[in-house]
């Protein structure tokens, strides 16, 4: 159960390898967070981050999920939970940035990468909002970006991806008020991880910690949009302001 | 579940407001309905709530049944010539007190409001400014819905393992629905107090152990902002029942008790009302108000007992976030930790109205019980503080280590490893839960949070680390 100051006991994370959700499942398990389950796409991969958080005293599973089977998503969660109980936190924490240029003339790449970012997180939502809602109580929190906000030249493939999620985050988050389960959506601006790798960064840019103790004060707060780094949420406004001929010219 | 059923889904959180979850809201009309149907509550359990006072998730369950007792409110028996009241487990002290001030008999123990229920008193073993004992010590008997619906009159003569495990056991060994509380007798509805100020917590420590013998009752109230050497600086408040004859001559109705309906905290009551500035300058009024020395001052029993109750709803005064109770108790011997706390407490700078100080002299039979004869402190800490948690598991670290524990009634962020160290007769209750209660059908956030139920002591599972979800 998540207590009076907001630390949570058991963890769900899909996308279990993302260096977001780690980070952040590492904070929550120098606290209270004694049960993790990581959903991942390869096991084998996730051998590491499992014995990682083991040493730190948390029992660890990781299981397998695909974010692009959406056929399976429905006995996967019913699995999971039938497995491991209730789950304090669930943090949908997979999506993949994908090649701009090449989804602009490969349809396929395109459809990948909203697929994984957005069908597949809203297929596997539904029914995680579900099973929250029959729990009564729990957090959900889902990373989308700031990309999320205003389409950009540069990745709007991916950002309009995260944009579908975001909205429809935003909408779960009202339909489960009242629930005693809440929904927060995540929007880091640019965090240095794999994902993005060898790019330049944008300004304010950020680390997965920064994130993840953004992720860890949003659920004590029960906050329903996060930012990290938290002054994105004054930045973002300002971007969106931004006359559209100035924004396409935007580097990157 | 048919229709009949007067049930609700509702957001239940407890008195701090912190941590809310979804739970379907019972509300049985009498003993007789909660016996019908309490083997038929599904998976998610059930737990039964009173007035929630209980600061934490206590009487809250997640996605399960929360049986809400306050239409259990008859009284079924007074006996004025023995001193008892045999009440239905809904009923409030506030509703006794009003029924039996006034013919001489007081409830032996009330805690620091007169809004609980005696239900909830049994399961929390509440207590009070009264050192020698709780209030299960004088619990005759009662009358217990037990998780597979069956009725059992037990008390602590005849069912000595059952009657512990129930007082104290927080709600989870099934539902009370009536009991036979043992009074005092008084000849007025007045306290005879004495008044002094503290200039420091070993003073404060000093004056109550050498002179509280002379008193029934017994408070500090302690300045939680104030440090060097005005750590600990307090008001000590120590009481008797008047006598008829100490009451002025001429006074009609000495019994007469009828204590004002509260005023509703407003609800535009600004919600940060309470930070460090504004609490710093009543805790310094209140200090100086209150008499240097003052012996003898006749007061209500609500002003004695129960000031916070003239306010309702003074928990909303902490904002969105709500606040904690953090009240611990630890052994005579060992009063450099309850310094140590005040000095963390202190430095910290905790926006807190008083803490309160107070003393047991014994511990009863409740393998879950809270009192045990030592010092007991309970402070409020908005929840929105930031670095709380953990300067809280430091404060528990501290108690546990010397034998202390905290009070469950009051906890919302213990530690699971921590409580269990706390409560060493834990084992011992489990085994007689789960012999009531094979199918865990009680439950609560509570139980969730700490594993209170939890059947043996849960080995690593050692799981498999490759599972394939088809």
């Amino acid at each position: 159960m998540r207590d009076a100051l907001g630390d949570v006991q058991s963890v769900l994370v899909l996308g279990g390898r993302s260096e977001l959700a780690l980070a952040t499942v590492q904070a929550l398990v120098a606290r209270r967070t004694r049960r993790v389950v990581l959903a991942v796409r390869d096991v084998d991969a996730a051998a590491t981050d499992v014995e990682q958080l083991r040493e730190r005293g948390a029992t660890v599973d990781a299981v397998e999920f695909d974010a692009l089977d959406t056929r399976r998503h429905g006995a996967f969660v019913k699995r999971v939970w039938g497995e491991h109980g209730d789950f304090d936190l669930v943090l949908v924490a997979f999506g993949v940035l994908g090649d701009q240029e090449r989804a602009l003339h490969d349809a396929a790449h395109a459809l990948e990468v909203v697929r994984a970012n957005f069908t597949g997180a809203v297929s596997v939502l539904v029914p995680i909002a579900a099973r929250m809602r029959e729990q009564g109580h729990g957090t959900i929190a889902v990373l989308s970006s700031i990309a999320a906000l205003r389409p950009r030249r540069a990745n709007f493939v991916y950002g309009s991806s995260k944009a579908g999620l975001d909205a429809f985050a935003n909408g779960l988050a009202d339909e489960l008020a009242g629930s005693g389960v809440h929904v927060m959506v995540v929007r880091p601006g640019f965090v240095h991880t794999r994902m993005t790798e060898g790019m330049d960064a944008a300004p304010f840019s950020t680390t997965p910690d920064v994130v993840a103790a953004q992720i860890v004060a949003g659920i004590a707060a029960q906050r329903t949009v996060v930012w990290a780094p938290p002054i994105l949420r004054f930045v973002a406004p300002v971007l969106q302001l931004l006359p559209r001929a100035v924004w396409r010219r935007m580097p990157r | 579940m048919t229709a009949a059923f007067d049930e609700r889904a509702e957001l239940l959180h407890g008195w701090g407001r912190t941590a809310p979850t979804h739970a379907t809201v019972w509300r049985p009309r009498t003993s007789d309905d909660v016996r019908a149907r309490m083997g038929e509550f599904g998976m998610r359990g059930v737990v039964a709530r009173g007035l929630g006072r209980s600061y934490g998730d206590a009487a809250q369950n997640a996605g399960g049944h929360v049986v809400l007792g306050t239409a259990l409110d008859h009284v079924l028996e007074l006996d004025l010539d023995k001193g008892t009241v045999t009440c239905e487990a809904g009923t409030s002290l506030d509703v006794l007190m009003r029924l039996l001030i006034p013919l001489g008999w007081f409830p032996t123990v009330i805690p620091g409001t007169r809004y609980v229920t005696v239900g909830g008193g049994i399961a929390a073993d509440i207590h009070g400014k009264y050192r020698e004992g709780s209030f299960a010590d004088f619990v005759d008997r009662c009358t217990l819905v037990t998780p597979d619906g069956e009725v059992r009159t037990i008390s602590a003569e005849t069912d000595p393992s059952l009657f512990w495990a129930t007082a104290g056991g927080m709600g989870l060994t099934g539902i009370v629905t009536d009991a036979t509380l043992r009074l005092h007798h008084i000849e007025t509805a007045r306290i005879t107090v004495d008044t002094e100020r503290c200039v420091d917590v070993d003073d404060c420590m000093t004056r109550m152990l050498d002179g509280d013998s002379a008193y029934r009752y017994s408070v500090a109230w302690i300045d939680c902002l104030a440090r060097g050497r005005h750590l600990g600086r307090s008001i000590l408040e120590r009481g008797n029942h008047t006598t008829v004859a100490e009451l002025p001559a001429g006074s009609d109705a000495p019994l007469h008790y009828a204590p004002s309906r509260n005023i509703p905290a407003p609800p535009w009551a600004p919600t940060q009302l309470l930070n460090p500035l504004s609490v710093a300058a009543f805790n310094e009024l209140w200090f100086r108000k209150a008499p240097r020395c003052e012996r003898g001052a006749i007061h209500t029993i609500e002003g004695f007992f129960h000031p916070l109750d003239a306010i309702l709803g003074w928990n909303r005064m902490y904002g969105a976030r709500g606040f904690v109770q953090y009240q611990f108790v630890v052994p005579y011997g060992e009063e450099a930790v309850l310094r140590a706390v005040l000095e963390k407490l202190a430095a910290a700078r905790t926006a807190s109205f008083v803490a309160v100080l107070k003393r047991f002299e014994s511990s009863n039979d409740g393998m879950l019980s809270f009192p045990m004869p030592g010092w007991t402190l309970a402070v409020d800490v908005s929840a929105a503080r930031h670095g709380l948690a953990e300067m809280l598991d430091e404060l528990d670290r501290m108690v546990v280590d010397v034998g202390g524990r905290v009070y469950l009634a009051k906890d919302s962020r213990v530690a699971p490893d921590l409580f269990t160290a706390m409560y060493p007769r834990l084992d011992e209750w489990r085994a007689v839960q789960a012999s009531l209660d094979p199918h865990g059908r009680m439950q609560s956030d509570l139980a969730r949070r700490l594993g209170i139920t939890d059947r043996a002591p849960r080995a690593e599972p050692r799981k498999r680390t490759r599972r394939k979800h088809a």
